[in-house]
């Protein structure tokens, strides 16, 4: 029986898990919090990009699950004394041991079953310059120069046919529910799904879903056997790596735009109620956090932890719970450097909405303020919240590349997109070019920042009217929704 | 408008002093002298006798905030807080703390320029660049083009700067060797080493911007005198530039303001990728030898010109919009 960990991101990674269903439960009963999610996921690139989320989404629980397997028993051991790994694992690791245990000497190129390296050896006397065989990658081929094509072509397509059945069974299970809830026939509703009535854009989402499908599929295939996005300096594999980032990227988008939240309500919403010299006081702490140039901060405060860190190395059993603890600081300290937007426009916000008539006539009636602060005002300024949430989140995913380019990121033993690059800077000067890691870094990043960024834009849109009247809009638009 | 200013500054002077408050916490609280001592010092054989050479050599051997020793104000004149600030405020920023570099004052001063090079042109060229495209799409929108460019630049914004960077050193100076990929050299001929960067970070920013820049054109282009310069025949082009140009550039100014800081201050990155001895590779160097006294130092100018800046900004909008009055 494995010792489960519980490192403190994780915490709050699940802690935010069981916030979000809180969240949609809460969505689920009030019509009008409906109706704004009903405009999010009516826009398409919105509803295609919350799959590509929630796929990250899924691997960041994976990934949030920490545990350090136990180890045979030694000879000679008091008999119930287990003795645990000093390395701590997690649910990811576990799906992937198998690209974690086959790891190579160096550098491999994608789906290669040559090394990069090139090793000198005499071959009947002479002495040539040869690459040697990977210990993993292609293994499993006997003559490697004939076979490897029709391998790779093999894998690729039982990869190919996986994801779409996959996807046509998605497909199938989306039309028999739509089919139930419209009272109408499954032929029928497929029918109506294809030529994109209705209100969702259900036939963006099945061909995204379709195409994460092939995706993931040809890639399982190819992945038992080969390193798909090759491997890095000291063997790793690169898809590994690339999957392990998702979780520090999402970890660091979250954890700090949430971490910046209790200070920018709290006191933006008191400088705007209450004026005078609360209103002063808080407004000369933000301005002063403000204007210290946000970098600068940032680097002064994660200098800070790093010297508490070296200070008690004693503290943490493992690598990874000290490497997660910065990380959490790390959060942390985004979080109370980058308050100050938020809790300007929160301001701003009551201001207008305290003098509104419900909240004189809360006041006439004598309510304390803090109940006015809590029932009448935070309600109608959390919408302003969620926006700045979602699209800070993305900005924060490429702030920690440069973080982490800077010296004052993550720690270098967490894998993650600004490390991946950082590597790759010397990667890309080297002859032949190590471009592989580089373009699975950019491609994982694009991918992810590309759907958050689309992804609040339709929050933004659903729940800021006025945003609206800037999105680019063709001349052929969809099909209006057929209303029943 | 003088008045104005002069409560401006004394504002700011006060905002200082809170930075300079938070950085001291920061720098000395959270990290004693003596931890500093010892991670300057470095190696196993760190004698109390060295740790206090050390902060006499820097003057640190005062205490923090309050120093009971001394009678009357030397109580808290007397002490590293009181001195710093005073020294901070007077600009001299005294030497870092690693063994071999000396002043800061004469090296922030020398690389500042360095920095304007990189920066000042790159803000110019990044203004004009950003409102030229929000212009060119706000002339053709509901149409294809501005569908697509809106596109292109979320797709921008999406790619990290780091990528521009390697890409483009990679492509220009590797592959086509038009460019060095990095260098620096004092006169004209720095024109060569900052090409590549200007471009670059001029790439890298102008999805950002120029979807910003449209929102705020198109704000504009809804509001009543727009209805009205068109009801009296004026063709679209004279609306764009003569109407609604003027009025979106008070938002554009304060937006494209907020980055004139660092045009001294340098941009990090692209500073130390194109190895351009600016503040910005400054800093970088600082923080990876844990050279809190420059970081320190460099935290306060920033601020400093942080506040300077929206002084500045201030006095444009009365340029910009002669609506604005100072008061």
């Amino acid at each position: 029986m494995p010792k489960f960990v519980l490192l403190w991101t994780d915490a709050t990674v699940w802690l935010l898990v069981a916030f979000m269903i809180a969240y949609a439960v809460m969505v689920a009963r009030s019509p009008n919090l409906k109706a704004s999610w009903r405009k999010v996921f009516r826009d398409a690139p919105a509803l295609c990009s919350s799959l590509i989320l929630a796929g990250c989404l899924l691997v960041t629980a994976f990934d949030s699950v920490h545990y350090r397997p136990a180890l045979k028993a030694v000879a000679g051991a008091p008999a119930g004394s287990v003795a645990y790994d000093t390395v701590t694992r997690s649910g990811l690791d576990y799906v992937l041991s198998g690209l974690l245990a086959s790891r190579e000497v160096t550098y491999s190129r994608p789906l290669a079953y040559l090394s990069y390296r090139r090793d000198t050896v005499s071959i009947n006397g002479k002495v040539q310059r040869v690459s040697p065989r990977l210990l993993h990658g292609g293994a499993q081929l006997s003559d490697p120069e004939h076979q490897w094509a029709g391998d790779l072509l093999s894998r690729s397509l039982t990869g190919l046919v996986l994801g779409l059945l996959l996807a046509a069974a998605a497909a199938a299970t989306l039309f028999r529910l739509l089919a139930r809830a419209r009272d109408a026939g499954f032929v029928e509703t497929a029918a109506s799904v294809w030529r994109n009535e209705g209100e969702i854009p259900w036939r963006a989402a099945l061909w995204t879903l379709a195409v994460i499908a092939v995706l993931s599929g040809v890639t399982l295939c190819l992945m038992s056997a080969y390193h798909v996005f090759g491997t890095d300096t000291t063997g790793n594999d690169v898809l590994y790596q690339a999957l392990k980032s998702i979780r520090t990227a999402f970890v660091i988008g979250s954890l700090a735009t949430i971490a910046t939240l209790p200070l920018a309500v709290v006191l933006g919403i008191m400088a705007g109620f209450f004026r005078g010299w609360v209103d002063e006081v808080i407004q000369y702490f933000y301005t002063v956090l403000s204007s210290v140039p946000n970098i600068l901060l940032i680097a002064a405060c994660v200098l800070m932890v790093q010297v508490f860190l070296d200070k008690h190395p004693d503290m943490f059993e493992t690598g990874v719970e000290r490497s997660d603890v910065k990380l959490f600081l790390l959060c942390t300290v985004l979080g109370l450097t980058g308050w100050a937007g938020l809790c300007r426009l929160l301001r701003a916000e009551t201001m207008k909405l305290r003098e509104l008539d419900y909240v004189q006539a809360a006041n006439a009636f004598g309510v304390s303020s803090t109940r006015i602060m809590v029932r009448h005002i935070f309600p109608n300024v959390a919408h302003l919240m969620l926006i700045v949430t979602v699209l800070d989140f993305s900005s924060l995913i490429l702030y920690e590349a440069v973080l982490s380019y800077v010296g004052v990121g993550v720690d270098p033993s967490m894998n993650s997109f600004g490390g991946m690059i950082n590597l790759a800077r010397k990667e890309m000067s080297l002859d032949p070019v190590v471009w592989w890691s580089f373009a699975a870094a950019f491609g994982f990043m694009v991918t992810v920042v590309l759907a958050v960024n689309l992804f609040a834009d339709g929050v933004r849109d659903a729940f800021d009217p006025r945003a609206r009247a800037f999105r680019p809009r063709l001349a052929i638009m969809r099909k209006p929704a057929v209303q029943k | 408008m003088i008045s104005y200013l002069l409560r401006r500054i004394l504002y700011g002077a006060l905002i200082l002093l809170g930075v300079n408050l938070l950085t001291f916490f920061l720098f000395f609280t959270v990290n004693t002298p003596d931890d500093m001592a010892r991670l300057n010092i470095g190696g196993k054989h760190i004698t109390q006798d060295l740790i206090d050479k050390w902060k006499v050599e820097r003057g640190y051997d005062k205490p923090l905030y309050v120093n009971d020793a001394k009678q009357g104000a030397e109580r808290f004149t007397d002490t590293i807080f009181w001195e710093r600030s005073v020294s901070l405020f007077e600009l001299r920023f005294g030497r870092s703390d690693a063994e071999s570099a000396g002043d800061i004052g004469p090296e922030v001063n020398r690389r500042m320029w360095v920095s304007v090079q990189l920066a000042l042109p790159l803000f110019v060229l990044q203004v004009i660049a950003s409102t030229a495209f929000a212009l060119l799409l706000v002339m053709f929108r509901h149409t294809r083009l501005d569908f697509w460019g809106v596109v292109t630049c979320v797709l921008m914004l999406s790619i990290s700067s780091l990528f521009y960077i390697i890409v483009g050193q990679f492509m220009f100076s590797r592959l086509l060797r038009i460019a060095p990929i990095s260098g620096y050299v004092p006169g004209w001929d720095v024109a060569k080493f900052l090409l590549l960067p200007i471009v670059l970070s001029l790439l890298a920013r102008l999805g950002t911007e120029a979807r910003l820049y449209r929102a705020m054109f198109l704000e504009e282009i809804g509001k009543d005198y727009v209805r009205t310069a068109r009801a009296k025949g004026l063709s679209e082009t004279v609306v764009l530039f003569r109407h609604v140009l003027r009025n979106a550039l008070l938002p554009i100014v304060t937006s494209a303001g907020s980055y004139l800081p660092y045009v001294f201050l340098g941009s990090l990155v692209f500073e130390s990728f194109f190895g351009l001895p600016g503040l910005g590779a400054y800093v970088i160097d600082a923080i990876t030898k844990q050279d809190f006294a420059v970081v320190r130092t460099m935290v306060f100018v920033g601020s400093l010109l942080y506040i300077a800046t929206f002084v500045l900004i201030d006095v444009a909008y009365t340029w910009v919009d002669p609506r604005v009055r100072l008061a």
